[in-house]
């Protein structure tokens, strides 16, 4: 047989080949589609209102007869409302991560983890509803306040929702730490607790700053459920005031806009991309540091 | 002779697996007993058990009863932390915690509550001086102990099970993954510290139970086959199975 004779093998494995690139172009495409878009769409208005004004401007009045293009309130609302949503989703999530992976018996996770997979796949409309017919009177009610949908129902609800993906990814990075580590602390006279607060969790410390990452790209790019509970009203934001993130500022008012508005509009959704993009590039660092699997 | 462990009509069950079956024997006080035998023999069961690691084994059953220095550890009531404690460990693998040298070492006083900074500094040196690492580790302290080579990584192990004063040392294997210079470093550390330690090591080599041991015991699938003084088992082994065992025939 002559070793250099092609044959029908490989004539499939270059079609093949090349279908896989075509498929893989395709992808990449449409990140850059909507990457290159979003500037065009977006930059335009940014130069006319002035970026300063636009950026750093604390009042948004977008149909009023002298408009005002101000989205400060927007982009400090989409931060408190993601930080909240870690203060509060972050212990709780760390720690049945914690109990799920190293404390619990393997019949409690079998039960428990599927239901965490079904909190994630919980469409937001869903969380949204049950926040506003649960959580808004309740907030209300206890609070003693006019309104219930304000900033504090959208924490609760996004800590909520970023739960799945908090202890997913907290389970896995505390699963990759080498047993040894556990076995030798252990061997030291070590009681479980400190094995696990001293040696597993420091071990650990990347994965979990993924975690962290995740949820932060999750809660900030949510506009579903936090614009049926946060009230939508352009407030600088206040704990207890209705609110507006990046987000629902883009949904709430695409429908109706026109001219220097709708450009605008692209212009928050630009803003919000790079808040985006830059989640995902700490991400990125933090998974490679940590050896952990983006799941 | 004083007697660190005594071991009666011990058995031991994975599930129904009946994995260690009357084992009878005594370990002596500043003397180093090996443990030898082919791969699955029991040998690396019957050593956790006596610093109670297989505790952290869910299927785990024992009978019997093993003695450390007059009480009983196997189904009792002890504090087993106290006992790992007493009763430390060095494993196959190397295994450093992911921190430096100073915070490995200083990990076990830290668990059991000295917080005293220049006591901690003493036992560190200490323990680093035992284990005949200190000098090439002293500029180093604050480097992360991921760093060293393996046999230093093994040696720095050693160092942090010293730290926490215990009076028996159960070494697993120790040189099974590292090469023959760091291999005899090892087995010169462990001479050593037979004047303050009693020690029960898990070796394949048999070579090196030759080399280091006062006693020898020879398992084989799950029985105590023999166990006597290692010149004894090596020169004239009482059992046929030993006999095979050490001149090759099998294993």
């Amino acid at each position: 047989m002559n070793l250099l004779d092609k044959n029908n093998k490989d004539t499939v494995e270059s079609i093949a080949g090349t279908i896989f690139l075509v498929l893989g172009i395709v992808n990449i495409a449409f990140v850059l589609l909507i990457c290159i878009y979003l500037i065009i769409a977006g930059l335009p208005a940014i130069g006319k209102i002035g970026i300063i004004d636009f950026l750093f401007g604390t009042k948004w009045a977008s149909t009023a007869a002298e408009p005002k293009f101000g989205i400060l309130p927007f982009i400090l609302t989409s931060i408190y409302g993601t930080a909240g949503a870690i203060v509060i989703g972050l212990p709780l999530g760390f720690f049945s991560a914690l109990y799920l992976a190293k404390i619990a018996s393997h019949k409690v996770r079998i039960t428990v983890e599927p239901l965490i997979d079904l909190l994630a796949g919980i469409p937001s409309v869903v969380y949204g509803f049950i926040g506003m017919l649960v959580l808004v009177p309740a907030i209300r009610s206890i609070f003693d306040l006019p309104d219930g949908a304000s900033l504090f129902a959208a924490i609760i609800v996004l800590a909520v929702m970023i739960l799945p993906s908090i202890i997913k990814v907290s389970i896995t990075a505390l699963e990759a730490v080498p047993e040894e580590y556990e076995l030798g602390s252990l061997a030291l006279g070590a009681n479980e607790i400190e094995t696990y607060c001293r040696v597993v969790v420091p071990a650990a410390k990347s994965g979990i700053a993924a975690a962290v990452v995740l949820g932060v790209g999750r809660a900030i790019g949510e506009a579903m459920a936090v614009m049926m509970v946060a009230g939508n009203a352009a407030n600088m934001p206040s704990l207890f005031e209705s609110v507006r993130f990046l987000t629902t500022a883009v949904a709430s008012e695409m429908s109706y806009s026109s001219g220097l508005q709708r450009e605008a509009l692209f212009s928050i959704a630009l803003v919000l991309f790079v808040f985006i993009m830059l989640i995902n590039a700490v991400l990125n660092v933090l998974l490679k540091r940590g050896g952990v699997k983006r799941k | 002779m004083e007697t660190i462990f005594d071991v009666e009509n011990f058995n031991l069950w994975y599930g129904e697996n009946h994995a260690l079956h009357n084992i009878n024997m005594q370990i002596e006080k500043n003397s180093i007993t090996a443990l030898i035998g082919p791969s699955g023999c029991g040998k690396s069961t019957f050593i956790k058990t006596l610093n109670r690691m297989n505790d952290l084994i869910p299927s785990v059953r024992l009978s019997g009863s093993i003695k450390y220095r007059g009480q009983e550890i196997v189904n009792s009531k002890i504090n087993v932390y106290n006992l790992r404690k007493e009763v430390g460990m060095v494993f196959q693998k190397p295994n450093p915690f992911p921190m430096s040298i100073y915070d490995n070492i200083a990990y076990g006083p830290r668990t059991h509550g000295i917080k005293n900074k220049s006591q901690l500094n003493e036992i560190v040196e200490k323990s680093l001086r035992d284990a005949a690492i200190f000098d090439e580790l002293k500029d180093r302290l604050k480097d992360s102990a991921l760093g060293l080579s393996g046999g230093q990584q093994q040696r720095l192990c050693i160092a942090r099970a010293l730290a926490v004063k215990p009076d028996v040392l159960l070494m697993d294997e120790p040189t099974s993954a590292l090469d023959p210079i760091s291999t005899s470093k090892i087995e010169e550390l462990v001479l050593e510290l037979k004047k303050n330690y009693s020690i029960v090591i898990v070796t394949h080599n048999m070579q090196q139970a030759v080399r280091i041991s006062d006693y020898t015991a020879f398992f084989l699938l799950g029985d105590l086959v023999e166990f006597d003084k290692t010149d004894k088992i090596f020169s004239q082994p009482a059992d046929k199975r030993t006999e095979d065992y050490i001149t090759g025939r099998f294993g």
